[in-house]
């Protein structure tokens, strides 16, 4: 592998607060130098990247990758090819798989399909409980061992109070988050959008905000009591934001993420019963999404997940109730980031790529989300002003279902760099 | 410039009080169409109708029926069950098979929210909705404009009160928008577990007792209470239902005015009903079934294309050569 130095840069690396002009040096797949005026080193090959952002490659940790079982949907193939499109060096592909990533031999599975993807890093989520159905833990020791990163019953929430508390104590052995869907499944039942007057405008059955929050108190309440790390799956809720505040001045282990749509669109998205604007939990109320951005710029929201959820196009061709949940996001979140939060004034450039790329790294105990030297050549270059139009037909990714089709975006990726190895270059 | 419909009667919310009136207006001359002892008129004469019924209905399903034999279309009926929809086909190829038919309109009573707007935006014949899930029942919403019309000589100005579950009734959402266009004050009534969320928001007053509803009142559509309701725990019983909610002869009898009574049926008596009430001289119940003909009648003509002006014409088989 020959070393490549990105030169004439701007380099933005949250992990060390750093942000200014300065060349990058990649060797044997490992970060070398940051600066300026170092000696290059022989058959360098040189990248000019004038004009540019260069930061650490982006960490998703709650990705759908369909495989095994669902492969009409995604791959893991093209879901490595998808996240590096969208500037990702390393996603965390969720257990929900048919069947679920329970054992070691389907964690090993995940691990394979991910090494001899040609793209981001594929980390695996186990599950929780055996078949995801929440009664018999699964063997978490023997899932870390095969290279799982956390566990996770998500797209069935953990729905046994008893069940969550033996997760975050077992999990303790092994260093692990628990990754938590929140939601309160009797209050929640046969609900497809959120709970409020745009349901009640449409007759859908609403699912209440108080569904979700119901469980996110259990699971700070848990984790206090345990000691146990929890991570809470897509916050959607102003109320969430807050116990999530309470707890974390009260010094509970618990780590959130927010998806793109869910500071992004409310549920007035779902209007003309629009089944790509439907997601679970779903598109809330504009105090909700306000409560969403404030979040993540004090940091009670730990971290922007995508919750990318490829489904076949005909399966949202479907009346509003009989879709499934969920739209694809790995190619559109940094988009969204860029344009929503930054350009709309609530974080910086270097706060996005905090949210989006070193704390995630930091909160599921994974390689990169920095360019100290010695870390993995994992790294981004995107043009923060460059505006484009999303077009789903374009997407690597096998499916296509997203609300964000004809938005026009800021912040256009142009490559994407794993292991220093050039894993996507903008056409 | 005369309204028109535009392609499809998918709900009163996306209509102004103008085409509502226009319907209501064109129902007028239809009515004496039903009268007669020949009730055909040769309006939609070569239009092929299908219903596309996906729930069980008898009164709007014979009621659409009857309005397209009227109007002398061809009618196929498509029942839910035993069709192609329980071999796993979904709405999308039946639609499209439908429309390779060379159809020209469907209608469509479907158990989910917004499957006629989804029917609608992907076949060129014309939709009209009967019914989708807990969304709209916009024919029902206009057969009662008209039924409190014809009995007070004007919406405008009227109170009217949805009393029931409201949560799961597209009868009460149509009644909201229409009544609201054309100017009437409009209230909810029922358990707080039936209401839906927001529901003031659309501009309606929330009434939690009865008898301040009826209180304030000139008109009160009283909801079917669905006897699943119970089962799904939104009420503890139908005899408490009755006893707190119910629709007596005794709170009638304490309101300061005679009310109108509607119900969309079909009626549960004893539930949200007292017999003597739905038998009695202030119930249109009747008289609301007699109107959805021609309601009905009126939305197949003006989706048809024919002129407003032209109805009076219409219902003579005067209209030829146009």
């Amino acid at each position: 592998m020959r070393p490549m130095l990105l030169v004439g840069g701007r380099v933005i690396d949250p992990s060390r607060g750093f942000d200014e002009p300065a060349d990058v040096l990649l060797v044997d797949g490992m970060i070398a130098a940051v600066g300026r005026g170092f000696g290059r080193p022989d058959e360098v090959e040189l990248l000019d990247v004038a004009g540019l952002v260069v930061a650490p490659g982006l960490v998703d940790v709650h990705t759908h990758l369909r495989e095994p079982g669902q492969e009409d949907r995604e791959t893991i193939a093209t879901g490595a090819m998808a996240a590096a499109a969208g500037g990702f060096t390393a996603i965390c592909a969720m257990p929900n798989t048919d069947p679920p990533i329970d054992n070691q031999s389907a964690v090993g599975f995940v691990v394979k399909q991910g090494a001899a993807a040609a793209g981001a890093r594929v980390y695996p989520i186990g599950a929780i409980s055996l078949g995801q159905r929440g009664e018999q833990l699964a063997e978490f020791g023997e899932l870390v061992g095969a290279g799982a990163v956390a566990v996770s019953d998500d797209g069935h929430p953990v729905a046994s109070g008893h069940m969550m508390r033996t997760a975050l104590e077992y999990a303790r052995t092994f260093g692990i988050p628990v990754a938590d869907h929140c939601e309160e499944p009797t209050l929640a039942a046969r609900g497809v959008m959120h709970e409020g007057v745009v349901a009640t405008r449409l007759g859908l059955k609403g699912i209440p905000a108080a569904a979700e929050e119901i469980m996110v108190a259990r699971d700070i309440l848990l984790a206090r009591h345990t000691g146990g790390h929890v991570h809470l799956c897509h916050m959607s809720t102003r109320g969430s934001v807050e116990l999530i505040r309470r707890a974390k001045e009260q010094g509970s282990r618990v780590t959130a993420e927010a998806c793109p749509h869910h500071f992004s669109l409310t549920h007035e998205a779902c209007a003309g019963y629009n089944t790509n604007a439907k997601m679970n939990p779903p598109l809330r109320e504009p105090e909700d999404v306000e409560a969403i951005r404030r979040g993540l710029k004090d940091g009670t929201i730990d971290c922007i997940a995508t919750d990318h959820a490829p489904h076949h196009y005909d399966a949202k061709e479907r009346e509003f109730d009989d879709a499934p949940f969920g739209i694809v996001g790995l190619e559109t979140a940094l988009g969204l980031g860029v344009t929503t939060l930054v350009d709309g004034g609530v974080l910086t450039l270097s706060e996005l790529l905090d949210r989006m790329s070193t704390v995630p790294a930091r909160v599921f105990g994974l390689p990169g989300g920095s360019l100290a030297p010695g870390q993995p050549a994992d790294i981004v270059v995107f043009d923060p002003a460059a505006q484009w139009t999303v077009d789903p037909g374009r997407f690597r990714s096998k499916s296509r279902n997203t609300p964000f089709a004809g938005w026009e975006l800021r912040g256009r990726v142009l490559r994407t760099i794993v292991g220093g190895r050039l894993m996507y270059q903008a056409a | 410039m005369t309204p028109t419909l535009g392609k499809d009667l998918l709900g009163l919310e996306p209509l102004s009080g103008e085409q509502l009136r226009l319907i209501l207006d064109t129902a007028e001359p239809f009515k004496e169409v039903s009268e007669r002892a020949i009730k055909k008129v040769p309006t939609l004469r070569g239009k092929t109708i299908v219903n596309l019924f996906f729930e069980s209905s008898t009164r709007t399903r014979i009621s659409f029926e009857f309005a397209e034999k009227r109007l002398s279309a061809d009618t196929v009926n498509i029942a839910g069950s035993g069709s192609s929809v329980q071999k796993g086909e979904t709405l999308v190829d039946t639609a499209r098979n439908l429309e390779a038919m060379r159809i020209d309109m469907v209608v469509m009573r479907h158990p989910s929210s917004g499957a006629a707007r989804f029917l609608a935006e992907r076949i060129r014949s014309n939709v009209v909705n009967a019914g989708d899930g807990t969304h709209e029942h916009p024919t029902q919403g206009l057969l009662d404009l008209l039924t409190i019309r014809d009995r007070l000589g004007r919406i405008e100005g009227a109170k009217v009160c949805i009393c029931g579950d409201i949560l799961h009734s597209r009868v009460a959402r149509s009644n909201i928008w229409g009544l609201l266009k054309l100017g009437a004050h409009v209230a909810v009534c029922g358990p707080q577990s039936l209401l839906p969320r927001g529901i003031e928001e659309l501009g309606v007053t929330v009434f939690r007792r009865i008898e301040d509803a009826i209180a304030w009142a000139d008109v009160l559509n009283v909801l079917r209470l669905q006897l699943e309701r119970m089962n799904a725990g939104f009420i503890p019983s139908l005899r408490e239902y009755y006893r707190v909610f119910g629709v007596t002869v005794e709170r009638l009898e304490r309101a300061p005015r005679d009310l109108v009574i509607l119900h969309p049926g079909p009626m549960n008596r004893g539930v949200e009903i007292d017999s003597r009430v739905a038998d009695g001289p202030h119930s249109v119940i009747l008289h609301q079934v007699t109107n959805g003909v021609a309601v009905r009648m009126a939305v197949l003509y003006l989706l048809a294309g024919g002129r407003p002006e032209l109805a009076e014409a219409a219902k003579s088989g005067r209209e030829g050569g146009e």
